[in-house]
């Protein structure tokens, strides 16, 4: 077999794995200094995630973090974990296409309601439905905040945008009514300001196998303030948590409860257990692979060639 | 075959036999006739036969089926093309008469199913008309069920009986296609094909026996571009790709999802285009390189996210099977009119490599060569190949696969410290980690589309922006300078220097070797590296008087073909100029040397 074989890597060589790996701790896993403004919601986003990896004692490599393209997208760059920053709406395609090749990683893609619901929204869609395995977390902020104040899809009818001056008309989506009728297997909703809330709703996302998508109201202090003062009780609102006899796994009811008036519901929506993509597509190698057992590569290849003799 | 082998004589005699060096045999009728596979089935018994072949067929657009042709070339020795006119012509219909009479050469032979042709008069003349009741013969042979069904390879008993072909290697063929079915299907089968063999042939003068094939002792493989072209992205070690349907590149991405599961990978159909570059980049990633490909408006999808692999400098491959364009275009239809967008496709400054395969074989071996570039230079990658080669068969030397395929699996031994955009190494080529390695330093890299230092960071420094174009661009550069100089076909110097690329070598080789026979100082010039071009290619040009590029494009709004104004721009050369067209049909080498000599006569 020929194989050409690379140079490793470009800086200082191979290295040992330690034996002992004590978990990370914040200084470890904190990369770039966000660029965020002061008081933008993506920053507890961003502690919480930290948070979730020293408490889970996640290890630095075994971590992929994906984005596509906004202020919240710019996550992988302030997280020390392999990381990509990806194009405008297609994260979830490029971190599927990670998830699938490679089992051993914890996949998080993080992302805007622009990125998830306009330009990516038939991404959304799809990996919901062939539920492949990962955490999407939206930081959703009712608006464009990169590109300084548009409206965005999920921007609240009168809202005034940039691109509607005189307020918002078109209907928003419901991301948790997407989620759920797209086939999301786990449908989660918290804020930026509820900080246990939103930890344990991460820490329930990434131990489900399948697509967990949390949306996460995050504050964009710069373009819409005080977007979601009626969800943080220390300014006046309330945070409606979602009843404890809520059955999950009743879709209808997870319905009813995405159709609650604002600020709505928190808590876990909707959660079941169905084939993730990455389990079909494993059985079906696992099915081929047991019908070529003990043959090299070329020797299979040979066998399709002998039959076009 | 020559023009003399169809010397008339009288009829009531025995049929004469005539040695024959090569033919070409064209099936006309609906594609709901199976008329792809008595093609199919001659060019395997070609390929068994250590003879060469080379197909052609057209496929109507439309799912109900309609006209179709399927024109095989067998030849002893090189065949370079399917051939300018046939020298057999089948017909079913009156309609594959009259739309088909003309590509036959004056004096071949037309056979046709006088249940349902009627000839015409006029050209009783010009061509050798044996007429044979096909459609009520194969009732007679199996029965009034299959009718339809059989009239294919009841014909193919014909033509094995004209042309003398290996009976029990074409009974082989016809079990082995049917097996695994019901055992009546190649009962069936077999009963139509003896049937149209033993048919004595009325008012047929002459029948043919080939010489034997020049690829003697060398075992041969048989099938289409697409075939090959996935079968080498297999043995070049990929083992995860990403695509949508779409004609004439799904044939690719249904084989990979079929096949690759047994070498434990995946392909994923995804919801567009866009989603698949995506997923195979990150599958790329992930830490082997990925594959994905699409035809027409399906590429236009892809350059986004092509251009991010530019930016983040992340090897992939991207198959392109052109079809005509722009929009939805000609779907089933030869065009070369992607080589603009293959190469620039895409907004800023982004280098990649284009690279196109000449013919079935080389779709083989140019999955593996750009997997392997893709790898070294750390680049997209874009194969360019087209509807003609993608659809047509040939047989090639069967490929030496235990020293072909390949295992690029990812390294994950740790790392002391990283930077996957390091300004400083002597290659100047990134070499990115997978996602599993751990880096000692802590400092984990990011890649990224936005511009960046050498970690991935994001920069806004002009200073850096132009130093990673220059790193971008240089490693192509490089690339360039490891490229093999074409080889000249013919004389390296003379009159004319035709240039091909992708489908059109084979056609340009022909022409060349029928000009130099008629003593015109023509030579050929294939380029099979479109984007970086090697090296040195000024040298081989300055001994023509006109470098001519055959292309199958528009000439576009300045006079030029694709190729032919990118070898302008970096030339600058004037007496660089093209042969173009769009008609949807690859070249006739006659219309390649007829176009050339007009161009190329003074006035
Ligand atoms: C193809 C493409 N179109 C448009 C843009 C410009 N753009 C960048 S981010 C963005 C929207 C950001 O909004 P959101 O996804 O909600 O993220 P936020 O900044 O609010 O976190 C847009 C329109 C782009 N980068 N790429
Ligand atoms: S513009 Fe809004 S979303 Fe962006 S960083 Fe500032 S506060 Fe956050
Ligand atoms: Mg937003």
């Amino acid at each position: 077999m020929s194989t050409l074989t690379l140079p490793r890597t470009t800086a200082g060589g191979t290295a040992e794995l330690p034996a002992e790996r004590a978990p990370l701790t914040k200084k470890q896993t904190a990369a770039d200094h966000p660029t965020w403004c002061p008081g933008c919601g993506d920053f507890s986003v961003l502690a919480l995630y930290y948070k979730l990896i020293e408490k889970r004692k996640l290890d630095h490599e075994k971590i992929c973090t994906v984005a596509g393209i906004g202020c919240s997208s710019r996550f992988p760059y302030f997280v020390q974990a392999h990381g990509a920053h990806f194009i405008h709406g297609r994260a979830l395609a490029f971190a599927s296409g990670v998830s699938l090749s490679r089992p051993d990683l914890h996949v998080f893609v993080f992302g805007g309601d622009g990125d998830a619901f306009s330009i990516g929204g038939n991404h959304f869609n799809h990996t919901a439905r062939k539920n492949v395995k990962l955490t999407y977390i939206v930081m959703d902020n009712f608006v464009y905040g990169l590109t300084k104040k548009q409206t965005s899809p999920t921007s609240p009818i009168g809202f005034k945008s940039k691109t509607d001056v005189w307020g918002s008309q078109d209907r928003p989506i419901n991301p948790m009514k997407q989620a759920i009728a797209a086939g999301a297997t786990f449908v989660a909703r918290s804020t930026a300001t509820n900080i246990p809330h939103l930890l344990k709703m991460m820490e329930a996302a990434m131990d489900h196998d399948g697509f967990s998508y949390i949306e996460c109201l995050s504050e964009c202090i710069e373009f819409y303030p005080g977007a979601f003062d009626a969800a943080n009780p220390r300014k006046g609102g309330a945070f409606p948590e979602i009843p404890a006899d809520h059955d999950v796994t009743d879709e209808y009811a997870a319905y009813k409860l995405a159709d609650q008036t604002w600020p709505g519901a928190f808590g876990l929506f909707y959660q079941v257990q169905r084939p993730t993509k990455n389990a079909n597509e494993a059985k079906i190698i696992a099915d081929h692979r047991a019908k070529v057992e003990g043959q090299a590569d070329w020797q299979i290849l040979k066998k399709n060639f002998d039959r076009m003799k | 075959m020559s023009d003399t082998a169809l010397a008339d004589q009288a009829p009531g005699t025995s049929p004469k036999v005539s040695t024959i060096h090569e033919a070409v045999i064209r099936i006309a009728g609906n594609s709901q006739d199976g008329i792809q596979a008595i093609g199919g089935f001659l060019a395997r018994l070609a390929g068994r036969s250590e003879q060469e072949v080379m197909t052609f067929m057209t496929i109507p657009s439309t799912i109900s089926g309609g006209p179709s042709i399927f024109q095989v070339r067998i030849g002893s020795g090189e065949v370079l093309s399917a051939g300018d006119e046939a020298d057999v012509l089948l017909c079913f219909y009156d309609h594959s008469y009259e739309n088909h009479i003309s590509s036959l050469k004056r004096g071949g032979i037309v056979l046709y199913d006088s249940d349902h042709v009627k000839p015409n008069e006029e050209l009783l003349g010009s061509y050798h008309h044996v007429g044979v009741p096909i459609s009520s013969l194969v009732v007679e042979a199996i029965g009034g069920t299959g009718r339809d069904k059989g009239k294919n390879v009841y014909s193919l008993g014909l033509i094995a009986r004209m042309f003398s072909l290996n009976v029990s290697k074409l009974e082989k063929l016809i079990q082995e296609r049917f097996a695994g079915k019901d055992p009546t299907v190649a009962e069936t089968a077999l009963a139509c094909f003896r049937g149209g063999y033993g048919h004595e042939v009325q008012g047929l003068y002459q029948t043919f026996n080939f010489q034997p094939g020049e690829n003697v002792g060398q075992q041969q493989v048989v099938m289409s571009g697409n075939e090959a072209l996935a079968f080498g992205i297999i043995a070049a070690g990929v083992r995860f790709g990403a695509g949508y349907p779409i004609t004439p590149w799904s044939d690719i991405m249904e084989l990979l999802r079929r096949e690759l599961p047994k070498y434990g990978g995946t392909f994923v159909q995804t919801e567009d285009e866009i989603a698949a570059m995506s997923m195979a980049i990150g599958g790329s990633y992930a830490g082997r390189v990925a594959v994905t490909g699409s035809s027409g408006p399906g590429i236009s999808l892809k350059t986004e996210a092509l251009g991010w692999a530019v930016m983040a400098e992340m090897p992939v491959v991207v198959i392109d099977v052109q079809r005509g364009g722009p929009s939805t275009g000609m779907p089933t239809n030869v065009e070369q009119s992607d080589l603009n967008i293959a190469c620039f496709g895409g907004h800023g400054d982004s280098p990649r490599v284009v690279i196109a395969p000449c013919s079935v074989e080389d779709c083989f071996y140019t999955a593996i060569e750009a997997v392997n570039i893709a790898r070294k230079y750390s680049t997209p990658v874009i194969i360019l190949s087209d509807q003609g080669i993608g659809t047509r068969i040939e047989a090639f030397p069967y490929p030496d696969l235990e020293n072909v395929c390949q295992d690029i699996g990812p390294d994950f031994t740790p790392v002391a410290d990283h930077k996957p955009y390091d300004l400083e190494t002597t290659d100047g080529i990134t070499r990115h980690i997978a996602p599993g390695t751990y880096v000692a330093s802590g400092k984990y890299p990011v890649v990224t589309g936005l511009e960046h230092d050498e970690l991935g960071h994001p920069t806004g420094s002009g200073k850096l922006h132009t130093q990673m174009n220059s790193k971008r661009r240089n490693k192509l550069r490089k690339l360039a300078e490891e490229l093999p100089v074409p080889k000249v076909f013919g004389a390296s110097e003379g009159h004319v220097l035709l240039v091909s690329w992708g489908s059109a070598k084979g056609p340009i080789e022909e022409a060349v070797k029928q000009a130099r026979q008629h003593g015109e100082a023509i030579s050929g010039l294939h380029l099979k590296h479109l984007n970086p071009l090697p090296n040195g290619l000024e040298k081989i040009f300055e001994a023509f008087t006109h470098v001519v590029v055959v292309e199958l494009n528009d000439e576009g709004l300045y006079g030029h073909g694709q190729l032919c104004s990118i070898l302008r721009s970096r030339y600058c050369d004037p007496r660089i100029r093209s042969v173009t067209k769009t008609d949807g049909l690859t070249w006739k080498v006659k219309e390649i040397l007829d176009r050339t000599l007009r161009l190329t006569t003074k006035k």
